[in-house]
């Protein structure tokens, strides 16, 4: 059902309707969508959510897919995570005022370049900064649900160990995903019994929880743009070519 | 207009400036990239218009900073959603730079150090539209924007504005660039919604 290649023909608008929520952290919601027209996607895509005020004022804001699609009842269904912007135009709607059975209008998927393909033999690594761990969380999944044994590792820097997305998902997959290896950056505060001081990631981070260009890995770096601009050149210097080193990042985008 | 969400009243609007649909304004300076930031020495830095008939002009960066410079003030629009208004820049018109290029050609396709390629009409890099840019706000462009030189095409979305530009070939044939194969737009005019093929 999925398919990376460009569609010529116009992706359109079509409403979804919000069948399910989660709280990830105290700043972070997945919103499980009801899209009964879609289309299929991979992991690393995103989708488009518009919002219509009464009067025809429009806001639009585009949110990474966190996984697979799901087969519901009422049709297909597709997962956002929405991290809180303070003073955000959209974020803030979808988490405190979008209720349950609310439509909601949404277009995609879309991105064709930040994708990973399950079919891909090349060992894996993925970095994340904040809320950078949906996309990256969409491949772990995507992994697991196509059966997937390319080797994994994740490299997720977080503020303190409350902002972890997906965290009790994380350490299951860890015990049960054969080959998905999982370290934790923490830049302001660390929890109990951690060894080492909080820190921003840097290069024995990417060192020793990443792996060795000779194997050849694919990377996926998602985060805020210092955060991307910093992974990425420490990749580069370690030897890793930057045609196989794919980025998204992110700035507040409310 | 779409169906009205429950609720959702968005943000005051009345000293809202005219924006593109879809779009919102921003502060900040976001950064769209699809890879690591090349890193781009002045020394070894050139920029090279190579017709379709074969024909190179190049310029290495003192000969750019040689010829005449514009300081556009500008509206960005990202496709992403963000626009950032009365941006300033400095840099060469691209007037300037294809005088004297005789060439038959249609289309342009921009390419970048790192490998970054977009595509656009030949005609839209005419007419005091386009630029080679070298400065932001008065301060030489970070690398994470693009410098040191960037494509500023202002009128259409900003991932036609090539980052990190190294030049650009004169096509008869429309060729996609890296976005544009992805499924992103041939053209991109903000005013249209033109994001993705077919729209």
């Amino acid at each position: 059902m999925a398919t990376g290649t460009p569609a010529r023909m116009p992706i359109r608008w079509q409403v979804a309707r919000l069948v399910e929520r989660r709280v990830e952290t105290p700043t972070a919601q997945t919103l499980v969508l009801e899209v009964p027209d879609w289309p299929g996607h991979l992991p690393g895509q995103h989708v488009d959510v518009r919002l219509t005020a009464p009067d025809g004022y429009q806001a639009a804001r585009s949110y990474s897919i966190a996984g697979p699609v799901v087969d519901g009842p009422g049709g297909p269904r597709i997962e956002v995570t929405v991290q809180r912007v303070p003073d955000g135009e959209v974020s803030p709607y979808l988490i405190d005022v979008f209720g349950d059975g609310d439509p909601v209008e949404v277009r995609g998927p879309l991105g064709g370049w930040f994708i990973w393909r399950p079919e891909e033999t090349a060992p894996v690594q993925l970095v994340a900064g904040g809320s950078g761990i949906v996309p990256l969380m969409a491949m772990i999944r995507a992994r697991r649900a196509t059966g997937s044994r390319v080797p994994f590792r994740l490299i997720y820097s977080v503020r303190t160990p409350t902002d972890v997305i997906y965290a009790d998902e994380l350490r299951r997959r860890v015990r049960d995903d054969f080959g998905l290896d999982v370290a934790y950056v923490y830049t302001r505060e660390a929890p109990e019994g951690w060894r080492g001081e909080p820190h921003r990631v840097g290069l024995a981070d990417v060192n020793s929880h990443g792996w060795p260009p000779d194997l050849r890995p694919l990377t996926y770096v998602c985060g805020p743009t210092g955060f991307v601009e910093t992974v990425a050149d420490l990749l580069v210097g370690l030897g890793h070519p930057s045609r196989q080193i794919k980025t998204e990042r992110f700035g507040p985008t409310g | 207009m779409g169906i009205v969400s429950p609720g959702f009243q968005g943000r005051p609007r009345s000293q809202e400036p005219a924006l593109p649909p879809g779009q919102y304004l921003t502060e900040d300076f976001p950064v769209l990239s699809a890879g690591p930031t090349p890193r781009v020495s002045l020394d070894t830095w050139e920029f090279v218009i190579a017709a379709e008939n074969g024909n190179e002009f190049r310029w290495s960066w003192q000969e750019m900073m040689a010829l005449p410079q514009e300081t556009p003030t500008v509206d960005i629009h990202c496709v992403t959603h963000w626009s950032k208004l009365g941006t300033t820049w400095q840099g060469v018109s691209l007037d300037t730079l294809l005088d004297g290029v005789d060439t038959g050609a249609h289309f342009a396709l921009a390419h970048s150090y790192g490998g970054y390629t977009t595509n656009l009409p030949l005609d839209d890099l005419r007419g005091g539209r386009a630029w080679v840019v070298h400065t932001f706000d008065g301060a030489p462009l970070p690398a994470e924007h693009g410098g040191p030189a960037r494509l500023l095409v202002p009128h259409l979305y900003f991932w036609k504005s090539a980052k990190w530009v190294r030049g650009i070939r004169l096509k008869t044939m429309d060729e996609p660039g890296f976005w544009e194969t992805a499924g992103y737009h041939d053209y991109g005019d903000p005013w249209r919604e033109q994001r993705y093929q077919g729209d």
